[in-house]
């Protein structure tokens, strides 16, 4: 019985310490990229640890640059701004991209097209 | 449920929480932000990994396959840089550079100290299975003992119940 309580003991130690998201999820993203072989454990850990530092860094910079102090909501376009204007984040700017009217992009398409015609 | 190869999400629920406690009390998070957030959870896990395998992956084009198989060519760099390529295994020293590179250092001091607690954990989880193991091995090995104790001399119950108390205070 005594040992049990120690396991258990153990385990919430280490679960306090350890990362909330799925290593196991984390190593697949990470063999999906070509080249990679081995991934050694602490490295593992490393980048899943990481990867939460950066939700939280993402999601509190953007709140904070965001018009959405206002509504007390974090919204998309908060985002967006954040993959524009922060450097760190420049390399979210293909999945975040900004988005406007339907009739503003046909607008900028339509001057495009006349800068190409009088060239 | 059968999960497609493809799924290389993190789970909506574990992000959401950490988005919540990353922000004041009583902030919402819309949906679209939510999903965006693990999106970018994700390319983060692979731009990290892009960092972390772009340095190996350039010395081995560099120096190994490419060289001339020459027996009279003694080219004792080239040897070198071939078998630093050849450690195809990323550790935490890595990743910890990656970091730096992507221009995240605010993250190495907090990532150097759950390292050092999830070494910590890990040497305890081992050490208590190992222990578990031991107490396993000597449990089999009372019993073993008290069966062969058994076959070889004719005991009465008597004997018997002694002999099982002695073991159960070694046990304790």
């Amino acid at each position: 019985m005594s040992e049990k309580t120690m396991e258990e003991k153990v385990e919430q130690a280490t679960n306090s310490k350890n990362v909330s998201l799925p290593m196991s999820r984390v190593r697949l993203i990470m063999k999906s990229s070509p080249d990679v072989s081995c991934i050694n454990q602490d490295a593992l850990f490393l980048t899943t640890k990481a990867t939460e530092l950066f939700v939280q860094h993402l999601a509190l910079s953007s709140y904070k640059n965001g018009s959405g102090k206002e509504t007390n909501t974090l919204s998309y376009s908060d985002l967006a701004n954040a993959a524009e204007e922060t450097e760190t984040f420049q390399f979210l700017t293909d999945i975040l991209p900004k988005k406007i009217l339907a009739r503003d992009y046909l607008k900028s398409l339509e001057e495009m097209k006349k800068d190409d015609d009088s060239l | 449920m059968a999960e497609r190869p493809e799924d290389l999400n993190l789970p909506n629920a574990v992000i959401t929480r950490i988005i919540k406690e990353a922000l004041p009390d009583g902030v919402n998070v819309s949906k679209e932000a939510r999903k965006a957030i693990s999106q970018a959870a994700s390319i983060f896990v692979l731009y990290a990994t892009s960092w972390l395998v772009a340095r190996f992956v350039l010395y081995e084009k560099l120096y190994s396959g490419n060289l001339p198989k020459c027996n009279l060519c003694v080219d004792p760099s080239a040897n070198n840089f071939a078998m630093k390529a050849k450690r195809k295994t990323l550790n935490a020293g890595d990743v910890m550079s990656a970091m730096e590179e992507m221009e995240f250092e605010r993250f190495l001091q907090p990532l150097r100290q759950a390292l050092e607690a999830y070494k910590k954990g890990q040497k305890g989880k081992k050490e208590a299975s190992e222990q578990k193991r031991k107490e396993k091995k000597n449990i089999t090995d009372e019993n073993d003992k008290s069966r062969d104790e058994e076959e070889d001399e004719h005991m009465d119950d008597e004997q018997e119940g002694e002999n099982e108390g002695e073991e159960e205070d070694v046990e304790n």
